[in-house]
């Protein structure tokens, strides 16, 4: 009893005093969870394996990432949280916020400063979208095409994704609201900056419907980021939306006849949270991990091995080339300057108060 | 002369009635046998039932509203919601209290989560709500009404107080009303406006298909059983490897390989385009629709037919078909009056199987149906783990659940579940 009473004021008092003294308390061994696949694969290199030599650290890797918000909540309510820190997107980020299921940041002392001494505050900037979330990168939802089947004039705007008559064929969208219905209202002639607020709007969202239709019948619809990737190998389709990493490996690493739109791309983020609920040691050890995996070099050396742009201002210019292929990373960020300004910004506050309702009316409007 | 009182009794050798002594040591087996079973039963209660339960129970449980706003609720009642007049200062008052509170131990965004799935919006509302409450002082800072409404407009909007109202009771049937495309009003359970209605329609389309994968699984499992009860033995085992071969890869590449073999430029059409049976511009779609769910369940669910099937055909001795035959039946009538009748058992224990694991499949139309060949489950997964409203999703099993216990029933009524044979 003394010492568990010892110990935990020690944890305490280790935690009080920051992460200088946290050293001598925290847990050997930590689970940490992400997507699988490719992207697991660029933070094992860049993230996993240097933290583990550096401390030694046993890391257990879980690709729960697309059901951890619905297992982080059960784990919650049965008082037994098995993850020290997990990979989520920005929006599932907030809503674990909200839930009170993710701990808050504190950028100034959780997080590590740039190397010119901007702080990690400064130097994340507008990416920190949520109190409880670490951005790690920027990543897109954007087309690619095959450059065999498009005819001899290649599209290059998002609306040409529209236009059926000048490209015939199949295309490939994400069967859910988001990104969908920002493409046809923008190619309905709404302005980026207003197409928020007309698509608060009953009024907006059928227009948006309205456009869609117009593509209905030859549209493939997916559920998953690797769908369109096989789709355009396959040659289903002739255009596709789909992440830009994915893009990015089928037209360099598998030679693919594809190329990429980039316009209207569509931002998110992807990044950390810690789960509440954690023990102090263990707490303690995500803490360490998040300081040193998300400072400016990390973030940067991530981009050897995925084409997904850091999210910190001051890892850009560090961004070199592939690991494998030897290409220079910088153009195939979403972040570089030519693609950024055909960029559009998610709005993850709509979508945290219209998701459910817009859901429910786009899958009806599918069945239909 | 006492001892003869009762000669109607015999007794056993301690002198107790032998009907009491054999009772008492049926008795004991009998409990001696359920200490056996008991570590089973505790286990299935505990990690079967109860979870099940508990998340079927989230289906009417709504306590987190008066839980967090417990004076606004109190308040709320001497409202009439049909009325087209804003709650008065009481009302707005004590919601400052409560989200002050709230805001203070973080739950506020919770219940912002919760009634937001009632109304698009009351999530941020609540947010932007709660940061500028924390400054008030509710002791002297009021009225509130005007500066609730100045903090947003829509706290002067009497839909967020309906909202607020009616989902504050502890136990709700709201999640209910939802998941057959209705919903709960102040004025009583209403339809969901029609663009919005899916779910009834997901219902209807599970079991449809699901029948239809049944039957088309009867068709083709039919054959395959009788073959296998009536080759010799080492045929019949080299045959029932090639039936249990797919039980052995894993269900996702199962049904990628029906991708690969169904889309446009898949195998089966480059076949027929090749063969000059179709054009290459009429490439026939059948994947990411009705069909291609329907083919793909239909081979995955297959063995779960065949099995049953063939265990109750090999129970039927061949010499009854040569009895019809000799009696001068022909081939058909032999089969129909005599072999089928006896196969019906493994007919309809292989089609209860097979339609209850349909009906509540998901990866699979995931995958290969495409927006119309979606099925219920799959809106159930999309409650649990994506919107996180389990409510809904707990409301969408149960209802799925009675409809499957439902079926049960009528089976057990019309065929007799007596009939069901899983072997012997």
């Amino acid at each position: 009893m003394t010492f568990t009473k010892t110990f935990v004021a020690s944890a305490a008092l280790s935690l009080a005093a920051g992460a200088t003294f946290a050293d001598g308390h925290m847990a050997n061994e930590m689970t940490i969870v992400s997507w699988g696949g490719a992207y697991s694969a660029s933070q094992l290199n860049a993230y996993h394996t240097p933290y583990a030599a550096k401390t030694g650290v046993t890391i257990l890797n879980d690709d729960s990432s697309s059901t951890a918000v619905a297992r982080l909540r059960a784990m919650n309510e049965a008082n037994n949280i098995t993850w020290d820190v997990v990979d989520v997107e920005a929006g599932p980020a907030m809503q674990l916020c909200d839930e009170g299921l993710a701990m808050v940041i504190d950028p100034d002392t959780m997080l590590a400063p740039a190397p010119d001494g901007t702080s990690a505050a400064d130097d994340f900037g507008d990416m920190l979208v949520s109190e409880c979330f670490i951005p790690q990168i920027v990543y897109s939802t954007t087309f690619g095409y095959r450059t065999d089947l498009v005819g001899s004039t290649a599209p290059t705007s998002v609306c040409d994704v529209f236009d059926t008559v000048a490209y015939p064929g199949k295309r490939s969208l994400f069967s859910v609201p988001i990104n969908t219905m920002e493409w046809a209202l923008l190619c309905d002639g709404v302005a980026k900056a207003d197409i928020y607020d007309v698509l608060e709007t009953p009024e907006g969202q059928d227009q948006a419907l309205a456009k869609l239709d117009t593509i209905k019948d030859d549209v493939i619809w997916v559920s998953s980021g690797a769908d369109t990737p096989q789709l355009l190998a396959d040659g289903e389709v002739v255009m596709g939306a789909t992440y830009n990493g994915r893009l990015f490996a089928l037209i360099e690493e598998q030679k693919q006849p594809v190329a990429m739109i980039w316009d209207g791309q569509v931002m998110d983020l992807d990044g950390w949270i810690i789960p509440t609920g954690l023990s102090p040691e263990r707490q303690a050890r995500a803490l360490d991990y998040i300081m040193f995996a998300t400072d400016t070099q990390r973030l940067a050396d991530q981009a050897k091995w995925i084409s997904y742009g850091p999210a910190r201002a001051s890892s850009a210019p560090l961004v070199g080339k592939h690991a494998d292929l030897g290409i220079d990373m910088g153009p195939h960020m979403p972040t570089a300057p030519e693609n950024l300004e055909r960029a559009f910004l998610m709005n993850y506050s709509f979508w945290a108060d219209y998701r459910d309702d817009l859901d429910a009316k786009f899958q009806t409007w599918l069945a239909k | 002369m006492t001892v003869s009182t009762k000669t109607d009794q015999i007794l056993s050798a301690d002198g107790m009635p032998l009907k009491k002594s054999l009772g008492r040591a049926l008795r004991h087996q009998k409990r001696r046998a359920l200490m056996l079973v008991a570590p089973l039963l505790i286990f299935i209660f505990v990690a079967f039932i109860m979870p099940i339960v508990s998340m079927l129970f989230r289906s009417v449980e709504n306590d987190i509203v008066v839980n967090t706003l417990p004076q606004t609720v109190m308040a709320l009642q001497s409202w009439n919601a049909e009325t087209e007049e804003l709650p008065d200062e009481d009302v707005y008052a004590a919601f400052a209290a409560d989200i002050k509170l709230a805001a203070e131990t973080k739950t506020h965004t919770k219940v912002g989560l919760r009634l937001n799935y009632e109304q698009a919006g009351i999530a941020s509302l609540f947010k932007k709500t709660a940061r500028k409450v924390k400054k008030w002082d509710i002791e002297s800072d009021g009225p509130f009404k005007e500066k609730f409404i100045g903090v947003h407009k829509n706290w002067g909007k009497i839909e967020i107080w309906r909202t607020l109202k009616v989902h504050s009771s502890r136990y709700t049937s709201g999640y209910f009303l939802n998941a057959i495309d209705m919903r709960k009003t102040a004025g009583g359970p209403k339809a969901q406006p029609e663009d919005k209605q899916i779910l009834l329609l997901l219902f209807q389309r599970t079991i449809i298909m699901s029948l239809v994968i049944t039957g088309s699984c009867i068709l083709l499992g039919y054959p395959v059983a009788w073959l296998l009860a009536n080759v010799p033995l080492r045929k019949a085992n080299l045959l029932l490897i090639l039936v249990l071969l797919p039980f052995w890869t894993s269900l996702l590449v199962r049904t990628s390989a029906w991708k690969v073999m169904l889309q446009q430029q898949g195998v089966i059409n480059d076949l027929l385009v090749q063969l000059g049976m179709v054009s290459d511009g009429a490439r026939l779609v059948m994947i990411n629709n009705q069909t291609g769910t329907i083919v793909a369940m239909t081979h995955i669910l297959l063995p779960f037919m065949i099995l049953p099937m063939y265990s109750v055909m090999q129970t039927i001795p061949p010499t009854y078909l040569r009895a019809a035959k000799s009696l001068g039946a022909t081939d058909w009538t032999a089969f129909w009056r005599v072999y089928f009748p006896q196969s019906v058992p493994g007919i309809g224990a292989g089609s209860i199987l097979v339609f209850i694991l349909a009906i509540g499949y998901y990866i699979t139309p995931e995958i290969v149906g495409g927006t119309k060949g979606v099925f219920i489950s799959n809106r159930i997964a999309y409650s649990i783990l994506k919107s996180l409203n389990w409510g809904l999703g707990a409301a969408l099993a149960t209802i799925l659940l009675v409809a499957v216990l439902i079926l049960y029933w009528a089976y057990d009524k019309m065929v007799g579940i007596d009939n069901v044979k899983l072997g012997g």
